[in-house]
């Protein structure tokens, strides 16, 4: 079975933030990128749902910069065979919608009938694309799967709800998944699939541009953490921790 | 824990093709993942985590420099070296199992082996499914291999081997070892003598300080008969063993500097972290002029592997140049792992902590593959054009 999986670059999650001179975005100086951690998950189910359901072809596809082609690459190492790459250099001036949009008519193309996603992407932590594109494309739409089966033309997921319970669900296909931790143990990329790598198609399009319906209009860090402050000592600090508890932080 | 960055101080990670750079993380989380959690139980039970074969086979680590129709990936040297250097990262003994299967076994095989010995041995070596050894070192013959006592004699249509052999890597554990002997008229030749063969045994080295975790084995042969279909044809004379050491040089070349790397970056974290007189240990000149030192020492030795490694792609790398890299970069790594040591205080002595057991590793690659000394004598003579090695 054809599967398309959506894939984006975010800052590696050990980066120290720091807002960018316009207000609205990070300064990207000094930043290392990565596969955006939970689109890992989807990457390996796509590439189960294939080798389950007897083959197919798995498309991995990104928006983003032209150096993203460094993640589609690792990506087909990986075991995927096609990627395509939606290139925009100014994908931080995009919101979810307008990334959604660019996303749904690519996927429309591939005429697929399973497609994964990261439930969230770790930079802007808006979990928004993934429903979006379900919705422009008309198709079902399961989030936070933890656990997914597909059996002719019904998927049967796992998601997480409230509390650690888990729900079980059945979606028509065609439908979006989007991917939560614990789904998969992600396989490793391999060296010989880094040479076959080399030979698989990677193509490079201009990203549709689409008009954001929402912009950042401003960007700042958390405050400072202030210092510990001593109550004192023993028993007898004991009433005047409370009190501040209760009164000053209002957490009792 | 905090992921391994790796000092990269002139952006040499840069030099790297897309391809290089893909081994390199695939090698790098391998390590983060699989190694680094059970390596310090390892190395104190004495004990090659051998369950990690099978995967460090798929991961394709076992000569990936091989062509294709024989196992491997027809990877290019700088990628090799690349994979080297992040597994010694992780350890000289998981490093050192690679380098004798890739280096040491699977290249004489590919180079001096016959169509029929490939075919038998290169896929199943390169997929994990046998391991094999490297026996040249003898009780009185290391660094002048020449002097080896191990003999063969023809023997009708096959060949009677007898000797002994000592401190060879994976013996205890291998299916086929490479075993070099010298003919009646003094030729230096090679045979894959395989596990169970009659009159071979391969007891296993034990109450090491180091390479703990990688197996070291002794090669008894006392009149092993083997037919002449298991002699490397195209390997006569001294020649031959010789420039598999080369190969596996070059890697441990590029080890070296993974293991240098590892404490380097231990000790930097653990002086930012670790307060001394109410200030970070990394905040004093004494510690900082170390770190400078190790960073700059480092950098050296990460040029050296890249260019040795670009120059045997373009197939005009010499043994000498090799030997110089060798030398330079293990010395550097053990320096750098004592320092590391010392700086993590008493915490150093403790196997939860890597610089200790890299130090301890060290102090094998600093003799194995030829002592310090012994490239010196190389490195020596190509600048002198006088031999002094007796
Ligand atoms: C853990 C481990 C694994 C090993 N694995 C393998 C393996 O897989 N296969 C294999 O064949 N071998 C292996 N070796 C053997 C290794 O290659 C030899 O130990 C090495 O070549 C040195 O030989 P030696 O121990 O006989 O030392 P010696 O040759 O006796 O050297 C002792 C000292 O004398 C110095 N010296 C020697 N000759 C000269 C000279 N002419 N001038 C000046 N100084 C000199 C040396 O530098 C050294 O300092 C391994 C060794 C170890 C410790």
């Amino acid at each position: 079975m054809d599967v398309a999986v959506c894939v984006k670059r975010v800052p590696s999650t050990d980066t120290r933030v720091k807002v960018g001179a316009s207000g609205t975005s990070i300064d990207p100086t000094g930043v290392q990128y990565e596969l955006n951690p939970f689109d890992e998950f989807a990457v390996e189910e796509a590439l189960r749902v294939k080798e389950k359901t007897g083959g197919g072809t798995v498309t991995v596809i990104c928006l983003g910069p032209g150096d993203a082609q460094k993640e589609l690459r690792n990506e087909l190492a990986r075991g995927a065979d096609k990627a395509v790459l939606l290139k925009d250099d100014q994908l931080e001036a995009r919101d979810a919608y307008s990334i959604a949009r660019a996303l749904a008519d690519q996927i429309q193309k591939l005429n697929v009938r399973v497609v994964m996603m990261g439930k969230q992407a770790v930079d802007r932590d808006n979990g928004h694309v993934g429903s979006m594109v379900a919705a422009m494309l008309g198709y079902a739409c399961v989030t936070e799967v933890v656990k997914m089966e597909i059996q002719g033309d019904t998927a049967r997921c796992e998601r997480e709800i409230e509390g650690g319970a888990r729900e079980v669900v059945e979606a028509q296909l065609p439908a979006v998944f989007t991917a939560q931790k614990g789904l998969n143990e992600p396989r490793y990329v391999k060296l010989p699939g880094i040479m076959a790598a080399k030979k698989k198609p990677l193509e490079e399009v201009a990203a549709p541009a689409v008009a954001p319906k929402l912009t950042v209009v401003e960007m700042s860090l958390p405050p400072a953490r202030q210092a510990g402050r001593f109550m004192g000592k023993g028993k007898e600090a004991v009433p005047e921790l409370l009190r501040r508890l209760r009164e000053e932080s209002k957490v009792l | 824990m905090k992921r391994f960055q790796g000092l990269d101080f002139l952006e040499l990670e840069g030099e790297l093709s897309e391809e290089e750079r893909m081994v390199r993380d695939a090698v790098r989380s391998f390590v983060d993942e699989r190694i680094l959690p059970l390596i310090g139980k390892c190395y104190e039970d004495g004990r090659f985590p051998s369950e990690l074969v099978p995967e460090m086979a798929s991961l394709g680590l076992f000569g990936p420099t091989v062509p294709e129709e024989y196992g491997g990936q027809g990877l290019g040297s700088v990628a090799y070296g690349v994979m080297c250097r992040e597994l010694e990262r992780g350890d000289s003994g998981i490093r050192s199992m690679a380098s004798v299967q890739g280096s040491l076994v699977m290249f004489p095989i590919l180079e001096y082996g016959s169509e029929e010995q490939k075919k038998r041995w290169l896929p199943k070596l390169a997929k994990g499914e046998a391991i094999g050894c490297f026996g040249l070192t003898e009780p009185d013959a290391g660094s002048n291999p020449g002097g080896m006592l191990s003999r063969c004699k023809k023997d009708g249509t096959g060949w009677v081997l007898n000797g002994r052999k000592m401190w060879i890597t994976n013996g205890t554990v291998s299916d086929v070892s490479i075993v070099w002997a010298k003919d009646d008229a003094g030729v230096v030749r090679g045979f894959l003598v395989e596990k169970g063969t009659k009159g071979f045994t391969a007891p296993e080295t034990k109450g090491k300080w180091s390479l703990r975790a990688s197996v070291t084995s002794e090669l008894v042969l006392d009149d092993v008969r083997v037919p002449d279909s298991h002699r490397l044809p195209k390997a006569e004379g001294l020649k031959a063993p010789l420039s598999c050491l080369t190969q596996a040089r070059y890697g441990i070349a590029w080890g070296a500097v993974g293991a240098a790397m590892a404490c380097f970056e231990e000790a930097l974290n653990y002086s930012k972290d670790r307060i001394v007189f109410n200030k970070p240990l990394a905040g004093f000149q004494i510690p900082q002029m170390k770190l400078a030192d190790m960073a700059t020492d480092i950098t050296l030795g990460q040029l050296m592997s890249l260019k040795i490694g670009r120059l045997k792609e373009l197939g005009r790398l010499s043994h000498f140049q090799v030997s110089m890299a060798k030398r330079n970069n293990v010395s550097m790594a053990l320096r750098i792992s004592r320092v590391c040591r010392d700086m993590l205080g008493a915490n150093g002595i403790l196997l939860e902590y890597h610089s200790g057991r890299h130090m301890c590793n060290l102090e094998t690659v600093y003799t194995y593959e030829g002592t310090h000394d012994i490239h010196s004598l190389a490195i020596g003579e190509a600048v002198t054009g006088l031999p002094a090695y007796r």
